[in-house]
């Protein structure tokens, strides 16, 4: 039984494939406007059973034949449940998401909250302002994760952190302290939809972003609470969607 | 629309082009959210009708009305009498206040952050688009959450006709005693603007008019509850949306009538809905006509809405009037017993909302309720907190959302409502 999960992100897609209980195969590339086109090129060649997807691009395979669909919500708790059992609270920063999903022991989802319409406070936010600083993606979380201290960012809204960001620089600030205040800025945020939920052990930290390890120790001070990630955390939406087609076949 | 009602447009003063940009939306709006539902019942053609003639036949119902010398008296809140209105043979019409239109005219008055309900009253009266606002012979407005008492105030600049109704803001006797002296002011206001005396005859009619269109709301409200769902969701508050200005006598037959099909369906189990379809009630901000954005995301994630806990919905027509007594004060006392219940999140303590809703999710068995507040509607909001944590503390799963009039967020609205629906099938 060939079963694939589809994660259609607004920034990449990310997909597994497993046999039975193996994962054979994995891949993750940049979206464009043509998802459908992309997907086509991830799926050629892989003989699936069945599919499910999730991400804002999920509703490509409304009505197609075997294959389900599920909210990136649903998708990451039970891709973080199967991970880590004794996770109660997940914040996921993806490209122009963020969202905080608190869990009941049993790994259900009990509550959960997301941004709204702005992008501020996401990954696509970090990629503005990494380049506004003239940065790989890589560089500036390990800019930040090394600078001593933060330039506070004011500005929410991308736009204006990113003006903000540039009269900084020609002030002369420094641009690995001006990288940890965007940082600190982002955690900030996703720090005040935790606390919406509730900060319950233990906490997973997925999607995109939490392969930066600056946001993630400013995550775990200003929380005082240690944080986890698993060793691929954007696979993990499309590692829930194998799980929960795995879920139904046990039901049917 | 079959006839051309351009010319009468004309003499309202609206403007025709930004009146027909419009009603081009409107249209598209109301063919993909209500034509493209399968199965509806056929009591649905009636307010189909209605609704095309919103701003023709009915418009001109009114206008031949007044040139009877009967008075059309328009309002934004639920508060606003109707009886009192009926009985000085008046016409009562709800100003909708639901569309994104004109915005950008509104915050020359407004701050951009002021709810979508008054940006809207703002921006159709702007753009004059709206043939209620043009024909009202008086505009009440009340004084309720701060941003429409002071808006009133910019507002009243606007419009040549209106009428200030202060309201209470606790359930208590001082506040009943306001609620008394301000609906014997509006009397005063009515007779003077009809040139018609309250009585005891006539307020009675208007009382047992609104009970019987209360009544046969009450009876839809039962039979949509049914399971499986014999009417959508978006239909029953379609139906709810026009209850505010379709002529009342006919609307009540026609709920009726609708009403009749409906148990003819429940009788044959027929429903729009498969009987295992999750239920929601929503609740929250009141939904004027054309806001049917997050209940058209709710239905088309499979989940079927049993139920609004709004003033468009069981907030504003739960209870009826007593219609007892012997003299107008009796009355209107009995007026003031049934309009001092509404649960309006301006009132402050509101626990009786919350009671409401567990009640109405045991009655019509929903399992769970979508929360709905406005952008910067601070009475809902701020409420919303404390609906949301007593209402899962009795096992009711609560999403809770806030959004506006604009179409921006749907993609993130329907993955938190197809999310909740996941959870509560859990
Ligand atoms: S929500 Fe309150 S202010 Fe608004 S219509 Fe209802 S009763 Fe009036
Ligand atoms: S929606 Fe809220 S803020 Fe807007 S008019 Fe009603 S009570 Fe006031």
């Amino acid at each position: 039984m060939i079963n694939v999960g589809l994660d259609i992100g607004s920034r990449t897609i990310k997909l597994v494939v497993f046999k039975d209980y193996e994962m054979i195969h994995q891949d993750v590339r940049k979206n464009s406007f043509d998802n459908k086109q992309i997907t086509e090129e991830l799926l050629a060649g892989i003989p699936y059973d069945h599919l499910t997807a999730t991400g804002y691009g999920r509703h490509l395979f409304d009505n197609t034949p075997n294959c389900s669909i599920i909210s990136e919500i649903k998708a990451f708790a039970l891709g973080v449940h199967s991970v880590f059992p004794h996770c109660r609270t997940i914040l996921d920063i993806g490209g122009q998401d963020t969202k905080a999903i608190s869990l009941d022991a049993r790994g259900r989802m009990k509550k959960f909250v997301m941004n709204d319409k702005c992008a501020a406070g996401t990954g696509r936010f970090l990629e503005i302002m990494a380049n506004a600083l003239n940065y790989s993606l890589s560089e500036f979380g390990e800019a930040a994760f090394q600078a001593d201290r933060a330039e506070k960012i004011n500005n929410m809204c991308t736009v204006f952190a990113e003006s903000e960001v540039i009269s900084l620089l020609s002030k002369g600030a420094d641009r690995s302290e001006v990288a940890r205040g965007i940082h600190e800025s982002i955690v900030s945020r996703a720090f005040s939809q935790l606390q919406k939920i509730g900060l319950e052990d233990d906490i997973v930290f997925v999607g995109g972003v939490a392969f930066n390890p600056a946001v993630k120790k400013i995550l775990q001070d200003v929380c005082r609470k240690k944080i986890l990630t698993p060793d691929n955390p954007q696979i993990i939406g499309a590692l829930g969607c194998v799980l929960y087609a795995r879920s139904q076949e046990r039901e049917n | 629309m079959s006839t051309d009602y351009h010319k009468m447009w004309a003499e309202l003063g609206l403007d025709l082009k930004m009146h027909d940009a419009l009603l081009n939306v409107l249209g598209e709006g109301y063919q993909q959210t209500f034509l493209t539902q399968k199965n509806r019942p056929e009591g649905m053609q009636y307010f189909d009708f209605v609704m095309s003639e919103v701003h023709g036949l009915r418009i001109k119902e009114l206008r031949d009305a007044q040139a009877e010398g009967r008075v059309v008296v328009g309002s934004f809140c639920v508060f606003v009498p109707e009886e009192l209105i009926l009985a000085v043979d008046g016409i009562s019409v709800g100003l909708c206040t639901g569309a994104e239109f004109g915005f950008d005219l509104a915050e020359k008055y407004l701050p951009r952050n002021t709810c979508s309900l008054i940006k809207s009253a703002f921006g159709f009266n702007l753009s004059k688009v709206c043939p209620y606002m043009e024909s009202a012979d008086m505009i009440v407005g009340e004084n309720t959450c701060d941003g429409k008492k002071k808006s009133y105030e910019e507002f009243g600049k606007l419009v040549k006709n209106l009428y200030m109704m202060d309201l209470p803001q606790t359930k208590s006797a001082s506040g009943k005693a306001l609620l008394k002296a301000e609906y014997q002011r509006f009397q005063k206001a009515l007779e003077e603007l009809s040139g018609k005396k309250i009585t005891v005859e006539n307020l009675k009619k208007g009382i047992e008019i609104v009970n019987n269109k209360r009544k046969a709301i009450h009876r839809l409200a039962k039979l949509r509850a049914a399971d499986p769902a014999p009417i959508s969701g978006l239909d029953a508050l379609l139906i709810n949306q026009i209850y505010f200005y379709d002529n009342p006598v006919r609307f009540t037959e026609s709920v009726n009538k609708t009403c009749d099909e409906l148990e003819e369906r429940i009788s044959k189990k027929e429903g729009v809905f498969p009987p295992d379809a999750p239920r929601l009630l929503v609740s929250g901000c009141p939904m004027a006509v054309p806001n049917w954005k997050l209940p058209t995301i709710i239905e088309q994630s499979g989940a079927v809405i049993v139920g609004e806990e709004s003033c468009v919905g069981e907030r504003g027509t739960r209870n009826e009037t007593v219609i007892e007594g012997n003299s107008v004060e009796e009355l209107l006392d009995n007026i003031i017993e049934r309009y001092f219940q509404i649960d309006c999140a301006i009132f402050t303590p509101n626990p009786d909302r919350k009671d409401h809703l567990i009640e109405m999710a045991e009655k019509y068995k929903a399992d769970g309720v979508v929360h709905y507040s406005l952008q910067f509607c601070q009475p809902y909001d701020i409420e919303s907190h404390n609906v949301e944590k007593e209402l899962e503390e009795a096992e009711i799963p609560v999403l809770n959302l806030v959004t506006d009039y604009s179409a921006e967020d749907m993609g993130q609205l329907s993955t938190r409502v197809e999310a909740f629906i996941e959870r509560i099938k859990e």
